[in-house]
């Protein structure tokens, strides 16, 4: 007798295929595209589409792993001032004499560490939302940022440093390989490693998980160990591009990689999304950011935009997709049984 | 999670007591620290300083009024900086143009405008079931872009803005400040609604329980848009009183200002998962915020470490309060037990 076996896959259909959010981003993306070389005649070349994104893209490190924590069913709002500390601390040790690749190696551990703060406190703490607790680590950590430099700024990086935001390597720009790099890490860990199952579950349903013996402390402490560590790569290359740092820097780094987490199609009440959709968002905005200042439109209305974007993005997904996300994968189970309690 | 039929009526009698217990805390620890400023500066309790202090505080205490209610139904809102910053200017624009506008025009005018704001994020809050969290930072962005487009990127300073304007935060009656009587106002309507009318204590059951507040009729939608709508109102007037008080209206007015209320608010003992929050607790967590803003420079802390001593104090205080509750949890189980 061959076992029972439940089919948890939908058949394959080309309507289901082409009606992804995905494809609304690439769709966005292409027009994004035309109306920018419809402003400018110089737009559509490649160099634009390499050169771009060195002004966009030091961001993108912070949005990977936000998609992480908000499939989890977090959010980390502490991001943009782990980048600010870390960088100014690794700004500060260098100008104290520390040697340079040691310095670049101190910022990253600050940046982990600062991560692993925010982990910890939340497994220790679990009665706490992530909201209030990186609420509190981000004034913190922007706090210990202005304790070490106050006012000022500090730089005077060696020159191989700047290679990090405007350096090539065979004509591809280096943040583009790295990112490409980190991506692919993410998107193999997220979708091909039972980790990456894990994170979904949790995000799902954190108590069952946790009963079907999944370390749910450890996986939450190690998303927001490498969200810290991120962080740390967003303020090395940050740091590189301006040649110099202050401990305002990277202010609203959080909401923006929120933000084009969210308009990627991940949903903030967890346990839905994929890594595709935020990395297409990323360049949707960075784009449109670069195309709109070619042609000299404030970037305040850049602001009215994205915010237009995003909620009217989340609305279209509630409104058009909600009834289809949430229709069950199997038939209709019959109701539960006599005995059976009910899910929570 | 969710506890069984017996443990309820014991549950209520522990949280009760845990939040008597993080009030009379929270008022200790607002005593130690005004006994040892005073120790170091003599200048701290003393009534002009003490009506400073409460004025700079009115502000945040108006917003913090608006945040309870939002937080109460498990929503938040990050844009009532963005709000602050449109209200202002729309009202500091008009006077501009219109010098010889009464104040109470101009106050009525950033209300409206607030409203507006707050009623746009209410629909979308409620009617499309936006995440709160998402749409108010969405529209953070929107409004804040709009503020910069009707200013055009300029200010509007002092020389610009009439005297009866400007005398709506600074002018005082029998020697109380405006913004205290005004805040003070706010308090006590607020105490009133929240406590003893039926929308209020509504408030309160939405964000306790949705399903069961659906189940039992209430108009939940309803309310939530309420709650925007309140929020959004109290955060327009507090751009006028904003501007008044600084006499200079700027596009990026109050940028990260949310943060210092949510904080205030959660300091107070709201919880941010909804239901539970009272009053006295907001307005101790409010002074609390404040005293922290107002007595560092007068101990000759420096500047730059104030941002640092918030962050510590807040995470501190909220780490505390959890430590609490679960101890009051674990003796009233043991209770139980014998």
């Amino acid at each position: 007798m061959p076992e029972r076996v439940i089919s948890i896959e939908r058949k394959w259909s080309w309507k289901r295929f082409f009606l992804q959010w995905e494809w609304l981003l690439v769709l966005i993306f292409i027009v994004v595209n035309i109306v920018n070389s419809s402003l400018s005649p110089y737009y559509l070349s490649l160099s634009t589409f390499l050169t771009a994104p060195m002004s966009f893209l030091d961001i993108a490190f912070l949005v990977l792993p936000m998609t992480f924590v908000i499939i989890l069913g977090n959010i980390d709002i502490s991001v943009g001032s782990t980048v600010a500390l870390s960088a100014v601390v690794m700004a500060v040790s260098f100008n104290a004499g520390l040697p340079m690749p040691l310095a670049v190696l101190l910022c990253l551990a600050v940046a982990t560490t600062c991560g692993l703060l925010n982990g910890v406190l939340m497994v220790a703490f679990k009665e706490l939302s992530s909201v209030i607790i990186t609420l509190a680590t981000m004034i913190i950590y922007r706090g210990v940022a202005y304790v070490i430099l106050q006012d000022q700024a500090s730089g005077k990086f060696p020159k191989w440093y700047s290679t990090f935001g405007w350096g090539n390597v065979a004509g591809i720009p280096v943040i583009i390989i790295v990112f490409a790099i980190c991506a692919l890490i993410f998107g193999l860990v997220l979708h091909m490693t039972s980790f990456g199952r894990k994170i979904y579950g949790m995000g799902n349903n954190l108590i069952a998980s946790r009963y079907s013996g999944i370390k749910t402390n450890s996986i939450v402490i190690i998303v927001f160990t490498v969200t810290g560590l991120m962080a740390g790569f967003t303020a090395l290359f940050l740091s590189s591009r301006m040649g110099s740092t202050r401990p305002n820097v990277a202010q609203g780094y959080e909401l923006t990689a929120i933000a084009m987490t969210v308009l990627g199609g991940v949903s903030t009440s967890g346990g839905k999304g994929r890594l595709i959709g935020p990395v297409l968002a990323v360049f949707i905005i960075g784009f449109l950011t670069y195309g709109l200042g070619l042609v000299n439109i404030p970037a305040q209305v850049l602001l009215i935009i994205t915010g237009l974007l995003l909620v009217v993005s989340v609305l279209v997904l509630n409104v058009r997709f909600g009834s289809r996300h949430q229709r069950p994968v199997v038939a209709r189970a019959q109701p539960a049984q006599k005995g059976e309690r009910p899910d929570e | 999670m969710s506890d069984t039929k017996p443990a309820i009526a014991d549950t209520k009698r522990v949280s009760r007591s845990t939040e008597r217990f993080r009030e009379v805390g929270l008022l200790a620890f607002i005593v130690v620290i005004c006994v040892l400023v005073q120790i170091r500066n003599h200048n701290f309790l003393t009534l002009t300083n003490i009506q400073d202090l409460l004025a700079n505080t009115a502000i945040l205490g108006i917003l913090a009024v608006g945040m309870m209610m939002v937080i109460l139904t498990r929503g938040i809102d990050l844009s009532i900086g963005a709000t602050i910053a449109l209200s202002g200017m729309v009202s500091a624009l008009t006077v501009k143009a219109i010098p010889t506008m009464p104040p109470i025009v101009s106050i009525l005018e950033g209300m409206l405008v607030g409203l507006a704001v707050g009623a746009i994020i209410g629909v979308t809050v409620a009617r499309f079931n936006v995440l709160p969290i998402i749409a108010t930072l969405g529209f953070m962005n929107v409004f804040r872009g709009l503020t910069y487009l009707i200013s055009g990127g300029a200010w509007v300073s002092s020389y610009q803005m009439s005297a009866g304007f400007q005398r709506i935060a600074t002018g005082s009656i029998f020697g109380v400040g405006n913004l205290i009587i005004i805040a003070v106002v706010i308090y006590v309507g607020y105490a009133y609604f929240i406590r003893h009318t039926k929308t209020g204590r509504q408030i309160y059951a939405v964000g306790s329980n949705p399903e069961a507040a659906d189940v039992s009729g209430l108009p939940r939608k309803r309310i939530v848009w309420l709650v925007y709508a309140v929020m959004g109102t109290l955060a327009g007037l507090a751009g006028v009183l904003w501007v008044a008080k600084f006499a200079s209206a700027q596009s990026d007015t109050a940028t990260g200002y949310e943060l210092s209320v949510i904080a205030a608010t959660v300091l107070g003992g709201v919880s941010i998962s909804g239901g539970s929050g009272t009053v006295s607790g907001l307005i101790l967590g409010t002074i609390l915020l404040g005293i922290l803003n107002n007595a560092l420079p007068l101990i000759n802390v420096s500047p730059f470490a104030q941002q640092f001593i918030q962050g510590v104090v807040i995470l501190a205080a909220v780490l505390t309060n959890v430590l609490v509750k679960r101890n009051s949890q674990r003796i009233a189980l043991r209770k139980r037990a014998i």
